[in-house]
């Protein structure tokens, strides 16, 4: 067994772990309903956030109209246990392949552009999703899906999202990951090297957009409703915020920023009128003291602990 | 409907779309020229709209002044509020990564709107009415007196403009270093300041289009600047971005095609009309209507 498995091991028990003593504490009713609800959106925010990684960090596209997908994956997965019956089981995996393959159609188009161009375009793609689910009178119109069971629980959250973490970081060292951060350094050195970049940066967007849609149907399904309101592009740019805020291109960065800035959006709901005014000041200072993020493009590993206790000194 | 109906509304919502389409453009300049002079899509100018909605809604209400103090007294507030909000947050974000500058200024967005919503509640205000409406009847078509202060406002406002940034020395500065910021700093230009300018200059522009809409629709909020702050920037991108007479186009092209959707089809799909022109755009023409295509070079 090589280290890289060892490793993989590690982590999951470390997860095991995690996952146990959250379980016990909320059992012992040590956590409250409210903070419950927190830990099953930090599970949900995780997942967006790192899957925008995929595309923003790993491959360099600038997109932000992530709150579309997600709004693809929550009504695509009502639809399917509200109006079709059908077991939460496939309504993950139809929200997920719903988002997916909205996001290789819009995909395929955009990613020509490049830089503001395609943030912009994203941005609107975003917003025409969610104006297109407002007219829509199946689905609510624009008073939303209302009666969705509460299907999501704090165990298939957390679990789905350790398979993703585990995906997304597997993803990063294999081939195609390669090639997407082949492309994120310089594109046209990664076309002359004859990557073909439009591939690699669909694959990328289409993955992302899809694990999106899983966040989505949790999302959905926890809150019981889906509402076209909890899909505007302020949506988009939170998930934004928490990539960028922990470090683009970093997965563990995208993890902490998810887990910060849900925390402090959920300890400043006491404050209802100061919360936003902190969370903006919060985002601001944040990025003028560190510009690149919390982590920058590194990932926080026991090697980085490491690393600080030796003062820098390493034989690597 | 007929065909002389037909027409008398096709007519009666060009005049609505270009009032409001003169708005789109007020806010689009600024947009356009702080792109265009620090390639920052500077995603709090809608919000600078709606602060200056509220400077002239309290030089009105409290200091009860004319028509044209109050939007006087708004374009100062904000111009000086545009090289605060640059001195304090992007000027040392100039050598820091793009993307870490756009968070900031999503950030500074919701400063302000959240700013605004404590100190002056959440609750809509009622605009004072310092410039009555009269109607003018010409045949069939309703003009509203104050639809004509818009468009000339907005007119006087942006041949200003353009005189300023073509004719005198500020303006040429202003041009060099959105062609060239470094070749600029070499030939003695202090690119600081040029930049502070463009801030003022663009904020003051969206302040005006804020206390116009408040004369306008009689009502604003803290939140009043999203909506239009992201159509300007689309009309920003549609008459190509950093190019200003395009900004002017844009604005009047997106409101008369929104005010066409929202009287012959549906106005719930104003909005995804905006964008929908925003990506054709973007998809076949992504240096706007007026711009040139640039190769890029290794």
């Amino acid at each position: 067994m090589n280290s890289l498995r060892k490793q993989d091991l590690k982590a999951l028990g470390a997860c095991v772990v995690l996952y146990a003593v959250f379980q016990g504490l909320m059992e012992a009713e040590i956590i409250d309903p409210f903070w419950e609800l927190n830990i099953v959106l930090i599970c949900i925010n995780i997942i967006l956030s790192t899957s925008l990684n995929m595309i923003n960090g790993y491959t360099g596209q600038f997109s932000i109209g992530h709150a579309g997908f997600l709004a693809v994956g929550a009504y695509v997965g009502a639809i399917m246990t509200v109006k079709l019956d059908l077991g939460f089981v496939v309504a993950l995996i139809a929200g997920t392949i719903a988002a997916g393959f909205l996001g290789f159609l819009i995909g395929l188009p955009t990613l020509r552009l490049n830089g503001d161009y395609l943030a912009i375009a994203t941005l609107g793609l975003g917003e025409i999703i969610r104006i297109c689910i407002l007219n829509i009178d199946y689905v609510g119109g624009a008073s939303g899906l209302m009666g969705i069971p509460r299907l999501t629980t704090f165990t298939i959250a957390f679990w789905i999202m350790v398979a993703i973490l585990f995906f997304i970081k597997n993803f990063k060292n294999s081939a195609p990951g390669r090639a997407c951060l082949a492309i994120r350094e310089n594109e046209i050195a990664a076309d002359t090297m004859g990557i073909d970049t439009t591939k690699y940066k669909v694959m990328a967007f289409t993955i992302g957009a899809a694990f999106a849609g899983t966040a989505g149907v949790l999302f959905s399904h926890y809150f019981f409703i889906a509402h076209p309101a909890s899909f505007t592009f302020m949506r988009s740019f939170d998930i934004l915020t928490m990539v960028v805020l922990g470090g683009l291109g970093s997965m563990t960065g995208a993890v902490t920023g998810a887990v910060l800035l849900t925390f402090i959006s959920a300890y400043l709901a006491e404050f209802p009128e100061w919360r936003m005014i902190i969370y903006s000041l919060t985002m601001i200072i944040l990025m003028l003291r560190r510009p690149q993020g919390l982590f920058g493009s590194q990932e926080l590993s026991a090697k980085m602990f490491h690393f600080a206790r030796l003062g820098g000194k390493t034989n690597e | 409907m007929d065909m002389s109906s037909l027409m008398q509304q096709f007519v009666q919502q060009m005049i609505n779309g270009i009032s409001l389409g003169s708005i789109y453009a007020l806010i689009a300049l600024g947009y356009t020229m702080i792109y265009g002079i620090i390639k920052l899509i500077n995603f709090a100018h809608g919000d600078i709209y709606m602060l200056g909605a509220y400077i002239g809604f309290l030089a009105t209400t409290y200091l009860h002044v004319g028509f044209l103090p109050a939007i006087i007294i708004a374009m100062l507030g904000a111009g000086l509020a545009g090289i605060v909000i640059e001195r304090v947050a992007y000027r040392p974000m100039r050598n820091a990564p793009r993307i870490a500058i756009l968070i900031t200024a999503i950030g500074v967005s919701f400063f302000l709107e959240y700013t605004t919503m404590l100190v002056a509640s959440p609750q809509p205000r009622t605009f004072p009415a310092i410039f009555a409406a009269t109607i003018y009847h010409l045949g069939p078509i309703v003009v509203n007196s104050q639809q004509i202060l818009i468009l000339v406002s907005a007119l006087v406002l942006m041949v200003a403009l353009t005189y300023i940034v073509n004719k005198t020395k500020a303006g040429k500065a202003m041009r060099a270093v959105s062609f060239d910021a470094d070749a600029a700093k070499l030939m003695g230009i202090n690119v600081d300041k040029i930049i502070s300018l463009t801030f003022a200059l663009g904020s003051a522009l969206a302040a005006a289009g804020g206390v116009l809409v408040g004369i306008y629709y009689n009502s604003i909020d803290p939140l009043m600047g999203m909506m239009p702050g992201m159509k300007a920037f689309i009309a920003a991108v549609l008459g190509g971005i950093g190019i200003i007479p395009g900004a002017m186009a844009g604005g009047l092209i997106l409101g008369v095609v929104e005010a066409l959707v929202s009287g012959f089809i549906s106005s719930t799909f104003r909005d995804a009309a905006a964008y929908a022109i925003l990506i054709v755009i973007l998809l076949y023409k992504p240096a706007g209507l007026m711009g040139k295509n640039i190769r890029e070079k290794v």
